[in-house]
């Protein structure tokens, strides 16, 4: 009993977080049905569905799929059923809308890569209310919305026929399933929907060809681009016949110039086309004609049609001016009138809104009244209701790409005498209630006020560093480009950025190769400087895109200098070096494998060309499978002006052969790892050397192969090498064959040793590796006597060109999970123990004691050895399922795990990433140099207050009575 | 192409007398000039020259008697610092065809050009200026380059000692080069000071390491079977020493003992007079508790 108690109070007062987020949307269904609570389903870009409170936002459930499974289509049916289709169109799942059990799930046949098309006929019919249609890998399916059940299948593929649109003509029924064949002929199928019989089918030649997709504007009329995008095609089709009518988009809109693309919406009569400056609003009048409707200048966002009344449809605009954004609701049939007009503020952070869903309620008045779901340029989403942002989420930070710590600003001395009254009033209040509540006096009241309490604790949420490390601001970068400052004590959001030069507005359609680093850490001048990350990024997948070099104030978030650099960007070295100013070096590599050093001051080169001689880098081609390793040798070739640039000289290169190898993973020791000793004493008092280097890399190749999934090739054919690599010499100091393994291989490098994860076929289950590797050159230095005198080789500096002599020890053991992410605790000194942190398959954070991975574990291990504390030999590792980091919580679709130390040696604080957010503090081997946060600190001044006092009275006593024996 | 079969002949005879010898190095560097040509004229004939080869091996095996092998060769190049390359010298090893068609490369022999006076003086110019050599092998002994050039380099300044000494570790995978270790033959000083070889010529040794296997995870099914039913025996404490067990007795133990002593020690001073001197404050108080005790009693 008493050793539950203790592990409960060990649990409240471990301080964590855990954020849950969605992504950006992509789909957003409105449910309006006569449902109590109004909400929202959503479908993401991190794979999410959700159903999301519409008074608060908040997630009433939500599913992850999997990485492999993102969401393509999300409607409702039967009003009770939340259909997403997803895999490409090959799998159709029901979920029920309350609370978002799966109802039934479909898998379809597939036989080529289509578009993904879902349509749930809205009108319910008699029978066919309980039918959706699927579009999909170039099959169309009927599938009853009740059970999933195929009712039937139609192949509809043919070689370059692209089906863009499936659609019922007034609920009737037949469905049509129209596409391009070659983008050269209109395809469009009629099919009953009784039985996928094809009813006509009607093709349609056009000379000139088609671009892109088209549009379904109304019930018998298609818009698309001609090849040249300079012409509108609307094709007219009733049944069996076909028309095509050309009108130049010069011709009818004068001023539109350079590329046009029609805006894939559903406005019931209107299209949209997207041209350079604005957006185009068109409409076919009573004879056919193409009019312009309206002009809208960008940025303006349209939202699809909803229809209020018979006969009433409206859509939303969304109008950018500088901050404010104006939202306009207008009829389908009247543009000129409007259904809402409101403005609002928008924060400036946010960017510009990329996405709007509209949804309309009946006003307390009877009238109706609109809310908007707004996707914002940073992923965040907003609800919009009255003119007012109802409530907003920051789904941005579910897609973390990089993150980094930065220390709080030093407390600053001299507080106000108000200030510590008000603070020790507060005190002594906190400390009453807790007595209170010690000596079981306190009122519901009173425990609810200790809880909040302890919530808003203040020491765990200032703004300042405390003295054991605990409080960091965890600074995050987001696949939008917007940098995050995280608080540790409580997850809150304290500034963030989205880089303008990584907007939409600013040129950049997609940023890429984001990677956030330290740029600098002032220790001379902490009290008046304040640190600075460095943010650098490319607009667009292509190797030749310029870089943007950004670099933040760490402290408020302000944007210092941001500036585009004159060259490409491949890879970001930070160095080990930082100049006068504490700002450290960077060498941003580009693509002619040249280098480029950052900051740009005469100090930095001066440090770099002091250490030139001492600097290598590698790179590494994983398509080719060949690493290359790199020195520097003089000025770029390209410009000699320029003495920032260096060229970089090949010095080893390794070529995996093609027919045998893939290069899986590459893993390195983390830059600021500590190792605390060199020498590792085993149980017959003998000394081991651990071969220490920042150079050393983990490789594992896989046989090609074995890349697809488990169990796709047999265990001859499967094999995972091992190597150890010297990163600056090329040498391979280890390699090893594992016959019958299998990816995917996860790998952690730490101190001397490394830890691998992958699968074996032989044996049906997953394996953990682990290779230490110790130096033998230094063997030899075990004289007690020289160490004393200082007569070893021991701080002499080491040539990595020398001769390696290291031995290597290793040993497998089984592992019951499959492993996500993988990595290691990082502690201030390199003291304590280490813990492997694993990222399960459950997407939970399981610990575990590096001790169990030893390569020396033994069957029977001596006394000896068991005193060193090596654990007898298993084959499995063991699973304890109270070293689960994360508890009962998940941190869904963990993507990485971060381990940051703490000043305090026995912890380090670990900060894991994916759809959600987690924050942790663990003491691998206990908190073995603090006392707990809620120690009792009165209980001991008490203790020695009686202490004194009873040693006060003992003497007196023993004074009066020494008197009275001697009167006696 | 007559005059291979006897060329092959007398470079596998070189092989197995002697491979560093001198005297023979020369030669090959001939052959190699006539088979491979210098670089730029290689792509093509290393493709002729190794069939041609074979009928040469295979009379070679008749006599060896072993399974299918035959001898394959391949160029070491070397750069001084940003210089072109230049042949080297030859690694010669035999090729071994198993049974189920992989090929694996064995008895790796290396022989090493002399070094000319320009690269002599080239090398000389590197060691004065700290600057790297570079040697490169193909990576597909069979069709080299096969994708590209195995590269390492080393500083100048780690190879001389007496001689030019260097040491090669070729990883090979079938007949793939995957890669190149090459330096020093013992440890290589930092910061590398500026010295001088006595004698001018290399001093090789070659090692090629070809694939080791991982150890198999142990498994211990029987082991655990026996200790499912043995499990009582399992769950018995540890023996543990007789102080570690009764230590929390012990200590009180001890400390009563030792305070008998002292009051027995204090026994015959109670008769004289209480309070004597100051030095003596043990025992007053001592005198305390024995009075207190007997007045209790």
């Amino acid at each position: 009993m008493s050793q539950i108690i203790k592990f409960l109070k060990e649990c409240s007062c471990v301080i964590r977080w855990h954020q849950r987020y969605i992504g950006k949307t992509k789909h957003a269904v409105f449910h309006s049905h006569k449902t109590g609570r109004k909400r929202v389903v959503v479908s993401t870009e991190e794979n999410v569905i959700a159903s999301l409170d519409l008074r608060t936002g908040d997630i009433f459930w939500r599913h992850v799929l999997g990485e492999n499974d993102p969401v393509n289509q999300v409607d409702i049916s039967l009003g009770k059923y939340v259909i997403t289709l997803s895999s490409e169109g090959s799998v159709l799942r029901a979920w029920n809308l309350p609370d978002g059990q799966l109802i039934w799930e479909s898998v379809l046949q597939f036989s080529a890569p289509s578009r993904s098309l879902l349509h749930v006929p809205t009108k319910f019919g008699l029978e066919r209310e309980s039918v959706v249609f699927v579009f999909g890998g170039g099959w169309l399916h009927a599938i009853s919305s009740i059970d999933g059940e195929k009712i039937w299948k139609k192949e509809l593929y043919t070689e370059g026929l692209d089906i863009q649109q499936v659609f019922q003509q007034d609920d009737s029924d037949s469905l049509y399933a129209v596409g391009f064949l070659d983008s050269l002929q209109f395809v469009a199928y009629h099919i009953s929907v009784k039985n996928g019989e094809v009813l006509e089918e009607s093709k349609k030649s056009f000379a000139s060809g088609f671009y892109g997709s088209m549009l379904l504007v109304s019930r018998d009329i298609l818009v698309a681009l001609d090849a040249s995008r300079s012409s509108i095609v609307s094709i007219k089709f009733s049944r069996g016949s076909v028309s095509f009518h050309q009108t130049y988009i010069s011709d009818i809109v004068p001023e539109v110039a350079g590329i046009v693309e029609i805006v894939p919406s559903k406005l019931s009569g209107l299209f949209t086309l997207k041209t350079d400056a604005s957006l185009v609003l068109f409409r076919f009048n009573s004879i056919g004609e193409l009019v312009v409707e309206n002009t809208f200048s960008h940025p303006t966002i349209l939202s699809d049609s909803i229809s209020i009344t018979e006969g009433h449809q409206v859509f939303a605009v969304m109008q950018h001016a500088e901050t404010k954004v104006h939202i306009a609701v207008r009829f389908v049939n009247d543009l000129t009138s409007e259904a809402l007009k409101e403005t609002i503020e928008l924060h400036p952070q946010r960017g510009n809104v990329q996405k709007v869903f509209i949804n309309n309620y009946v006003k307390t008045d009877r009238s109706y009244g609109f809310r908007a779901l707004l996707v914002m340029e940073d992923h965040s989403l907003l609800l919009v209701q009255q003119g007012k942002i109802v409530w907003s989420r920051e789904d941005g930070l579910a897609s973390v790409v990089d993150s980094t710590t930065s220390e709080l600003p030093v407390e600053k001395d001299g507080v106000s005498v108000a200030k510590v009254e008000h603070s020790l009033f507060e005190w002594l209040k906190g400390h009453l209630l807790k007595l209170k509540e010690t000596l079981m006096l306190a009122t519901p009241d009173d425990i609810a006020a200790i809880q909040e309490m302890r919530l808003k604790s203040s020491e765990k949420t200032k703004m300042t560093r405390d003295h054991n490390g605990f409080r960091k601001l965890i600074i995050v970068l987001t696949k939008a480009g917007k940098v995050f400052a995280l608080h540790t004590g409580d997850g809150r959001v304290v500034w963030s950025l989205l880089l303008r030069s990584l907007r939409i507005s600013e040129g950049c359609e997609c940023p890429s190769v984001l990677k956030l680093s330290q740029w600098q850490v002032p220790h001379h001048r902490a009290m008046v400087e304040s640190p600075s990350v460095l943010v650098l990024a490319k607009c667009g997948p292509d190797f030749l895109q310029s870089g943007v070099f950004s670099i933040i104030d760490s402290y408020t978030g302000k944007l210092r200098s941001s500036q585009k650099l004159p060259h490409s960007l491949l890879q970001v070295i930070p160095l080990p070096f930082t100049d006068s100013t504490e700002q450290r070096l960077h060498l941003v590599i580009d693509s002619n494998f040249e280098a480029h050093l950052y900051p740009r001051t005469p100090d930095s080169i001066d440090i770099f060309l002091r250490e030139i001689s001492n600097i290598y880098w590698y790179a590494v081609d994983y398509i080719e499978g060949i690493m290359k390793g790199y020195s520097f040798n003089g000025k770029c070739k390209a410009d000699m002006e320029d003495q920032y640039c260096f060229n970089s000289k090949e010095l080893w290169s390794i070529i995996f052969p093609a027919h045998s190898e893939k290069l899986a993973i590459i893993a390195t020791r983390k830059m600021n790892e500590v190792v605390h000793t060199q020498a590792k004493v085993i149980a017959d008092q003998d000394v081991m050397y651990k071969y220490i280097s920042k150079s050393l890399i983990f490789v594992a190749t896989i046989s090609p192969k074995a890349a697809g999934e488990i169990g796709s090739v047999t265990p001859e054919e499967a094999w995972l090498i091992a190597y150890l690599i010297d990163a600056v010499t090329g040498r391979i100091l280890h390699r090893v064959i594992h016959q019958g393994a299998q990816g995917p291989v996860n790998a952690v490098v730490s101190e001397n040793w490394v830890v691998y994860h992958y699968f074996n076929l032989r044996a049906h289950r997953y394996e953990m590796s682990v290779i230490e590797i110790y130096d033998q050159s230094r063997a030899d230095n075990k004289d007690v006597l020289k160490l004393v005198l200082g007569k070893h080789n021991l701080t002499s500096p080491i040539s990595l060109y020398s001769r390696p002599e290291v031995v290597v020890k290793s040993q497998s053991y089984f592992f019951t999970h499959s492993v996500k992410v993988m990595t290691v605790t990082t502690t201030a000194k390199g003291i304590t123990s280490k813990q492997l942190l694993i990222g399960t398959i459950a997407d939970q954070v399981l610990a575990l004691d590096k001790r169990y991975l030893d390569p020396r574990r033994t069957a029977s291990p001596t006394q000896s050895e068991k005193e060193e504390g090596i654990i007898p030999l298993t084959d499995t590792l063991p699973i304890i399922p109270q070293s689960y980091v994360t508890h009962s919580l998940q941190v869904e679709g963990i993507r990485g795990i971060v381990t940051i130390p703490a000043k305090l040696e026995s912890t380090t604080l670990v900060f894991a990433y994916g759809v959600d957010l987690f924050f942790t503090r663990i003491a691998p081997s206990r908190t073995y140099d603090s006392l707990t946060e809620d120690f009792n600190y009165a209980l001991l001044l008490i203790t020695i207050v009686a202490l004194v006092a009873a040693i006060l009275v003992t003497w007196v006593l023993s004074e009066k009575k020494e008197l009275r024996d001697r009167w006696k | 192409m007559k005059h291979t079969k006897p060329v092959f002949y007398f470079l596998f005879v070189a092989l197995i007398f002697s491979c560093s010898s001198l005297g023979f190095q020369s030669d090959e560097l001939v052959i190699d000039d006539e088979e491979f040509g210098i670089e730029g004229g290689r792509a093509t004939d290393p493709v002729h020259a190794i069939p041609t080869s074979t009928p040469a091996s295979r009379r070679r095996v008749d006599l060896d008697s072993s399974s299918d092998s035959k001898s394959v060769q391949f160029t070491l190049e070397h750069a001084f610092g940003d210089s072109t390359y230049s042949p080297a010298g030859t690694f010669t090893a035999r090729l071994k065809t198993w049974s189920h068609g992989g090929k694996t490369l064995t008895k790796l022999r290396f022989s090493r050009n002399g070094l000319t006076d320009a690269e002599k003086d080239a090398f000389k110019r590197l060691l004065e200026e700290d600057n790297f050599y570079t040697i490169r092998v193909p990576s597909n002994v069979l069709n080299p380059p096969g994708k590209g050039y195995i590269l390492s380099s080393v500083p100048a300044r780690c190879i001389p000692r007496e001689s030019l000494d260097e040491h090669f570790v070729i990883h090979t995978d079938g007949v793939d080069i995957l890669a190149l270790n090459y330096g020093s033959a013992g440890s290589c000083q930092y910061p590398r000071p500026l010295k001088f070889p006595k004698k001018w010529s290399f001093n090789s040794y070659t090692v090629m390491k070809n694939s080791e296997q991982a150890r198999r995870t142990p498994t211990f099914t029987e082991e655990l079977l026996a200790a499912e039913t043995g499990e009582e025996e399992a769950l018995k404490a540890p023996e543990r020493s007789f102080w570690s067990k009764y230590w929390m007795y012990l200590i009180p133990l001890g400390l009563i003992v030792m305070n008998a002593i002292t009051q027995a020690m204090n026994l015959p001073e109670e008769q004289q007079p209480a309070g004597q001197s100051a030095s003596q404050a043990p025992q007053p108080i001592a005198q305390r508790a024995t009075n207190s005790a007997a007045r209790r009693r």
